[in-house]
């Protein structure tokens, strides 16, 4: 029993390396976009998009790597056939502006709620009732009781 | 908050609503629409939007649209994949071999294709007119490409005559306006 034990987690270990570096058809399919409808390629059934997905099939079954089929498609289509925008040069814009936003949107509302919370009025700051008021709003009150 | 720094965050938000804004404006006025084909639908002669592409039958080289001025065009959009595309593509083929001696130049554009399978179309149908590659489809938006074949005339002088051709070329309903743009480019003067 430990024998086979042993040799299951030998097996396990030589095999999960391997799993783990060969790109899965349907992730790709998800992460590239057909040219002509502008949906990924899960989502179509176009011409191009049945042409694209059996390349991916092939590229495969040849051993390529994600990062390898995914440069072929670029260099055929262009950057644009990726659905998410690459994470070097003029392109890691599209992935930090948002984040430096989302930063900045979070320290302004953190900023304000602070110095709403530290500097909001307080009795001290209320000011007194105009006395002609005052007594107006008691007649009334008297008025409304009677 | 003191004023000042209120003051500041206020002129910020302002700033980049007008930004914004700014940016809306200047992609409603300057986007483009229609291309070059919506302009020839109006009645225009509008200059054949240029381009620089590599050659798809050749194994280097490019091809500018510019270096053509002073030919009769007829610049045909295509994918390997498109089936009308290759219904038409012996009566393009047809084309270039009856009037090349008169200057005719077909180009083919190979828009959003493999281009392995490119050029095994180009095999296929035995064409022996120029052919680039456009895989990212850079041309498509500048022409006003809609569909896949699409077929468009460029006079001596650059400018965009007759009909955009939606479709092949083959096919009836499109014959008379082939044949018209064929003549308008023959004899059209530089």
């Amino acid at each position: 029993m430990t024998r086979l034990l042993a040799a299951a987690l030998v097996t396990l270990s030589l095999a999960g390396p391997a799993a783990a570096g060969s790109p899965v058809q349907a992730d790709l399919e998800a992460e590239i976009v057909c040219p002509t409808c502008n949906t990924t390629l899960d989502q179509s059934n176009s011409p191009i998009a049945a042409r694209m997905k059996a390349f991916i099939r092939a590229r495969i079954a040849a051993g390529d790597s994600a990062s390898e089929i995914k440069s072929q498609l670029v260099d055929q289509f262009g950057p644009a056939v990726l659905a998410e925008p690459a994470k070097r040069g003029f392109d890691l814009l599209a992935w930090l502006v948002p984040l430096g936003a989302l930063t900045v949107g979070v320290l302004v509302v953190g900023a304000l709620a602070w110095t709403w919370s530290r500097g909001g009025p307080t009795a001290d700051h209320v000011s007194a009732l105009d006395p002609d008021l005052a007594h107006r709003v008691d007649e009334e009150l008297a008025r409304f009781e009677d | 908050m003191t004023g000042r720094a209120k003051a500041v965050g206020q002129a910020v938000a302002i700033a980049a609503v007008a930004g914004l804004f700014a940016l809306l404006v200047w992609k409603l006025a300057f986007a483009d629409k229609g291309g070059a084909a919506d302009a020839l639908a109006r009645g225009e002669r509008p200059v054949a939007p240029t381009f620089v592409l590599d050659r798809l039958d050749a194994s280097e080289g490019e091809i500018a649209l510019a270096d053509l001025r002073g030919k009769p065009i007829v610049v045909n959009f295509w994918a390997s994949w498109c089936i009308p595309c290759k219904d038409e593509a012996p009566a393009l083929q047809a084309t270039y071999e009856k009037y090349r001696s008169q200057g005719l130049v077909v180009l083919g554009i190979d828009v959003r294709d493999f281009r392995q399978d490119a050029r095994r179309f180009v095999k296929r149908f035995g064409i022996t007119y120029p052919v680039v590659f456009d895989g990212s489809g850079s041309t498509v938006g500048k022409w006003g490409v809609t569909g896949f074949p699409e077929t468009f005339f460029v006079d001596r002088s650059g400018r965009l005559v007759g009909k955009r051709i939606q479709g092949g070329i083959d096919i009836e309903r499109n014959r008379q306006a082939y044949d018209e743009g064929l003549r308008l480019v023959l004899g059209s003067a530089q």
